[in-house]
């Protein structure tokens, strides 16, 4: 017998912006199978032209809902690489902080609220309150103390206020910073039960070769700046991001596409623990383990288990970092800036993978030039093909029907944790 | 679901996402303490980014976005039919938001700059209320789901829904936070509608206004102000314009300055 499929999914379910999946089998031939973006362009990069640098960051902020503080961060490395600011320690301690809050938060609400529904045979993670009551609640208690966190670091969980050129506008009162470590300690419980549960989710068994780009962890795993690296073996200084993107527009896409050594690469959780595996904190190592996630894994439904892995990671390290803070309650956290022209490029992982902000400033620090490239218009190529590959492989599985293979092709956009709305921005 | 043994009147709700970031509909999902509460007081009949299961039963729409190519707005009136109420969310979906900034930019050089000779469809942003009626504007970049709840109690159990006259200053008095001006920052708290609890000024950052105008605020008194502590007039401007709330304000500065120089000119 031979198979005909057809999907046709109009602005797919329980992702962040507008995306399209097509599929065609006749036959037992595959015809097309696409991934396409079809979000509004907002035109960030023109808006920028001319804005002081101090608006910087509260506008690019705007690009995602959901990684405002990465985008924030990204904006005012950039600027201060500009005009050669070099910021406290203590600060750059506190926008660590932030920046863990903010990948716990973002991959907890993916995990839990976004890819967790399909492994369970859900439509969506609402009636898991009434369901499994415990689950809904674990949810809830991880994603409101990474949103905690995020408001005591940054000011505001989504659209961060305390993360400006020239450091960190204030250190956090010392007992809310403990009351924050309490409170990681007992999550580290939680994120055990989390990882109990995600072991029963059968993860597809699906594979294709790719490239793997994050940043290199030279010192710790890496989030905020460095070298930039590929599993080619492509690597350059963060300056040189244009190297590493290649950024193209295609005919049926309001975000751009992106190659480096093949025609597609992959970037986000599942990149970074390829890449840096033994710079993870042992007890998120030790989680790879028990789900065989080890380099150079190209299973992209496993992007949700690197995702986990990276939740304890960042719980063990902000627990260390507070140590360190509340140590020196009073510290220095904002040194005074003075605009001059010049241009900055920062390299940030923000929880979907690789973000650089690249700003050229007037002597008046305004922007003359600014150039953003996000992480899923970074991943939209590999998405595409991994589609390719997963409907040739499945197609022939026996019971496969227009459902199933609509499931499967969800399933493995949504592994990526697409941000679509920050890849058309 | 019952509640002490009454069927409750829930509201059936749509949320829909137009040009914009979706921090909005975030914040939907925050508040992580009455969440489960909240959930179970509506009956969310349609949500993309958290369900794959969405129908068009629903009789609340809340809207975030802006408006900013044609089938956006074909969606929107679509939805806007359906809807018996229906909610702006946020300053995007109230003012057109950031994206409204664009406005200031010839959109086809734009185009080419970002896309080359593949140009994409585009047209100039719009708020909500500039494409259909809408019933009620909770303005805020992001929205507070506070104020979510509030219109969710309202409708359940016909709670009183509160309005904000009065500019955001209160509130930094009521939580103890120091002015910004005492920093030699700008904030827009004087002039900006309360209701958000000034996270912002708290956090180190004075104002930016993405509520909008208060009530009747005393923008000369404001002007006067900012101009005594020696801050530039068009960084005053750039920051009210920066969310698209006090568009009109500024629109009515510039008819009068022009007025005033040509009356200049011929005295």
């Amino acid at each position: 017998m031979t198979i005909t499929l057809k999907v046709d999914v109009h602005h797919l379910g329980r992702v962040e912006g507008h995306g399209n999946i097509k599929v065609r089998v006749v036959d037992g031939e595959l015809t097309e199978a696409r991934w396409d973006i079809v979000e509004t362009p907002r035109f960030f990069e023109v808006m920028l032209k001319g804005k002081h640098y101090t608006t910087a960051g509260i506008l690019t902020a705007r690009i995602c809902g959901i990684c405002s503080i990465g985008h924030c961060l990204a904006s005012v490395r950039a600027t201060e690489f500009a005009f050669g600011v070099e910021i406290p320690e203590a600060a750059a301690k506190l926008r660590l902080l932030a920046k863990h809050g903010e990948t716990l938060q973002s991959h907890v609400l993916h995990l839990f609220f976004l890819a967790a529904p399909d492994f369970l045979g859900l439509h969506s993670a609402i009636p898991l309150k009434d369901i499994k009551p415990e689950v809904f609640a674990l949810a809830a208690r991880l994603k409101k103390l990474a949103n905690d966190m995020c408001d005591v670091v940054a000011g505001r969980t989504t659209h961060p206020v305390s993360i400006q050129v020239g450091g960190m506008a204030r250190m956090p009162d010392k007992h809310t910073l403990l009351d924050l470590k309490s409170r990681l300690e007992r999550a580290v419980e939680d994120l055990r039960v989390a990882v109990e549960l995600f072991r029963t989710f059968e993860i597809p068994e699906f594979e294709r070769e790719t490239e793997f780009v994050s940043l290199k962890g030279e010192r710790g795993y890496p989030f905020i700046g460095g070298r930039i690296f590929s599993s080619d073996g492509v690597e350059h200084a963060e300056a040189e991001y244009l190297a590493m993107t290649n950024e193209y527009v295609t005919e049926n896409n309001t975000s751009k596409w992106c190659k480096l050594s093949r025609e597609s690469f992959a970037v986000g959780a599942l990149a970074r623990v390829n890449n840096n595996y033994h710079r993870l904190h042992p007890k998120a190592r030790a989680v790879a383990v028990l789900f065989d996630l080890a380099p150079v894994c190209y299973n992209p439904f496993m992007n949700n288990i690197a995702q986990l892995v990276e939740c304890v990671h960042v719980v063990h390290e902000s627990i260390r970092l507070i140590e360190e803070l509340v140590e020196n309650p009073n510290a220095e956290t904002m040194v005074p800036v003075k605009p001059r022209a010049g241009r900055g490029v920062a390299a940030v992982e923000v929880p979907r993978g690789i973000l650089y902000h690249d700003y050229e400033y007037d002597e008046n620090g305004r922007i003359v030039k600014a150039n953003c490239i996000i992480p899923t218009t970074q991943n939209n190529a590999n998405i595409h093909y991994d589609l390719n590959a997963l409907v040739k492989q499945m197609a022939g599985n026996s019971g496969m029907t227009d459902e199933r293979m609509e499931l499967l092709c969800s399933m493995l956009v949504r592994s990526y944790d697409p941000c679509i709305s920050c890849s058309v921005h | 679901m019952k509640h002490l043994n009454i069927e409750r009147r829930r509201p059936k709700i749509g949320v829909f996402d137009f040009t914009g970031c979706e921090g909005c509909e975030l914040q939907l999902a925050n508040k992580e303490d009455s969440l489960g509460a909240f959930l179970s007081a509506i009956e969310v009949v349609s949500f993309r980014e958290v369900s794959s299961d969405n129908g068009s039963d629903y009789n609340v729409a809340l809207v975030d976005g802006a408006i900013s190519r044609p089938d956006e707005v074909e969606r929107l009136k679509e939805i806007r039919q359906r809807a018996e109420l229906l909610v702006a969310m946020g300053s995007c979906a109230c003012f057109g938001g950031v994206n409204r900034l664009k406005n200031a930019y010839d959109l086809d050089e734009a185009n080419r700059e970002v896309y080359g000779d593949c140009p994409k469809q585009t047209m100039p942003t719009m708020s909500v209320k500039e494409v259909v009626p809408v019933d009620l504007e909770i303005p805020g970049c992001p929205v507070c789901k506070d104020e979510v709840e509030r219109v969710v109690q309202h409708l359940v159990w016909d709670l009183p829904l509160p309005t904000y006259a009065y500019p955001l200053c209160l509130e930094c008095k009521q939580r103890y936070t120091v002015c910004r001006f005492e920093f030699g920052e700008l904030c827009l708290g004087p002039i900006t509608r309360a209701g958000c609890n000034a996270p912002c000024p708290a956090g180190g950052l004075g104002c930016w206004g993405c509520r909008g105008p208060a009530e009747a605020p005393n923008y000369d008194e404001f002007f006067a102000l900012t101009a005594e502590r020696g801050f530039d007039r068009q960084i005053v401007r750039e920051r009210m314009g920066f969310f698209g709330g006090f568009d009109h304000v500024l629109a009515e500065l510039e008819k009068q300055e022009q007025h005033e120089a040509i009356h200049d000119d011929h005295a």
